[in-house]
């Protein structure tokens, strides 16, 4: 595996791969000393250049963890800020000869478009509205993790489906693995063709929650809606599109709630039940460096992992 | 291909050799009064399993067993293709400091998996002493690392290779090139 741009070129054995050295990883984030000296000497760039916490700290632990040099740039401290193009950032980066280069970015395929022009092995930490492949990865992980498969199970994910990137990667990664994938969102949330990816479509949050195993509640991505009215106002999107305590009573009683992150806190999801028994939020969390470590392990191998590509 | 040139040990000198190592351990650690067997995966762990079992019968020392993968302490780790496959470590308490750990392995060549064996275990803390018992020593060192216990000591060429087969019909056996 040379770079990791999408959940959609992956197969199911890569995943599966993915998924399984991610649970041996996941073991060195609990030793005493929780670092080995895999990827000494090589260096991974995470340029940033949309806003994160997550994804990115997720990613400096996991290549400091396996000894790794991590590098940040993040959009407001980059040249891009004084007009430098994304192609020649790139170009400039790959002069530094780094091993691996992380890549956020607003546009959809960013990183597809830098793969062609470095040397560097390049992992999509989120591309626009696209695709979000470690954020599925560590959804499947922790899914797996708390239901011991993802096979046969049913997974609604609720909220700004068009928007989502996450959403686009989960529903590849968990059809791909055998889940039964719902969505449901106000109607202008929700993309057109989206039942083509396998998902299948509710208008309405109460039946799509209905018997699911797990329930995937998504922020409204504010910043990407253009201040085009796509809803009323936040509150009656939490009336009708949030997920309360009256509405977690309906739900199966071994399901598990997951959100993504950041959340917005009463409007997809009440305190009550993002903090309750069922949340496995902060598992995922967990599980994000773990499953960071297993891909800079798998493309970050330099000469010979090129050589495995040819 | 490698084919069997002769058979170093059979199923029966096999059991042999682990009896006498277990008494070995018994002997230098009895005042420790407990041993950790960390078996080098994969051929190392049922090895240590079997080492615990009849040192379990001598009395005398506690035997606990571990497994621990060197994957990511190899020094080729990106030379070789395709990319090694990452097993699980673990570690009785998931900690090593201030035991005694003897790690187990099936044959002991050019010493690189005992380094880097060391150095994962030194990640789980700072164990009181560390010694190695090996089923086949096949010389060739390529580092400064001796065991404590062997179970054969066999005279090879770089050609050959030394394969230790446990599948119920046990045996160790001496392979090179037809």
């Amino acid at each position: 595996m040379k770079h990791l741009l999408g959940i959609e070129g992956l197969s199911v054995a890569e995943i599966t791969k993915i998924l399984d050295l991610a649970d041996t990883f996941a073991e060195i984030n609990t030793r005493p000393i929780k670092k080995v000296p895999t990827l000494r000497g090589k260096t991974v760039i995470n340029l940033f250049l949309e806003a994160s916490t997550r994804t990115r700290t997720s990613f400096e632990i996991a290549a400091k963890r396996l000894s790794a040099d991590a590098v940040n740039i993040s959009g407001s401290t980059s040249s891009t800020t004084k007009g430098e193009t994304l192609l020649d950032t790139a170009k400039n980066l790959q002069a530094m000869a780094p091993d691996v280069i992380v890549l956020r970015h607003s546009s959809s395929g960013a990183p597809h478009f830098i793969a062609k022009h470095v040397d560097a092995a390049v992992i999509n930490a989120g591309d626009g509205t696209h695709e979000h492949p470690t954020q599925a990865l560590l959804d499947a992980a922790t899914i797996r993790k708390h239901k011991g498969k993802v096979a046969g199970l049913t997974v609604a994910i609720v909220g700004d489906i068009a928007h989502s990137r996450v959403a686009r990667s989960d529903i590849l990664a968990l059809t791909k693995l055998g889940a039964h994938v719902r969505v449901a969102g106000p109607r202008t949330m929700l993309p057109v063709g989206i039942e083509e990816m396998g998902a299948t479509v509710f208008e309405r949050v109460e039946p799509a929650v209905e018997g699911a195993d797990v329930v995937m509640m998504l922020r409204i991505q504010l910043e990407r809606l253009g201040g085009a009215g796509l809803f009323p106002n936040t509150r009656e999107y939490s009336r009708y599109f949030g997920l309360g305590p009256r509405l977690a009573a309906t739900l199966k009683p071994d399901a598990i709630v997951m959100h993504p992150g950041p959340i917005n806190r009463g409007v997809e999801l009440d305190p009550a039940v993002a903090d309750g028994a069922r949340s496995v939020i902060l598992d995922q969390v967990a599980y994000g460096v773990a499953v960071r470590m297993a891909l800079l392990y798998l493309c970050g191998g330099g000469a010979s992992s090129a050589a495995a590509e040819a | 291909m490698l084919i069997e040139k002769r058979e170093l040990l059979d199923q029966a000198g096999i059991s042999r050799a682990l009896k006498r190592i277990a008494h070995e351990i018994v002997e230098r650690n009895a005042a420790v009064g407990e041993v950790v067997l960390v078996g080098i995966r994969t051929a190392g762990v049922p090895l240590a399993e079997r080492l615990a079992a009849f040192i379990a019968d001598a009395g005398e020392v506690e035997a606990k067993v571990g497994a621990i993968d060197i994957t990511l302490y190899r020094d080729d780790v990106f030379e070789g293709l395709p990319k090694p496959e990452v097993g699980t470590t673990t570690l009785p308490g998931n900690a090593a400091a201030g035991k005694t750990i003897i790690l187990v392995d099936d044959v002991l060549y050019t010493g690189r998996t005992i380094r880097a064996a060391l150095d994962a275990l030194m990640d789980f803390g700072r164990p009181r002493a560390v010694q190695l018992a090996v089923l086949v020593d096949r010389g060739h060192r390529e580092l400064p690392i001796q065991p404590d216990y062997v179970g054969l000591k066999v005279e090879t060429t770089r050609q050959q290779s030394v394969k230790v087969i446990l599948d119920g019909r046990d045996r160790a056996v001496l392979r090179e090139k037809p």
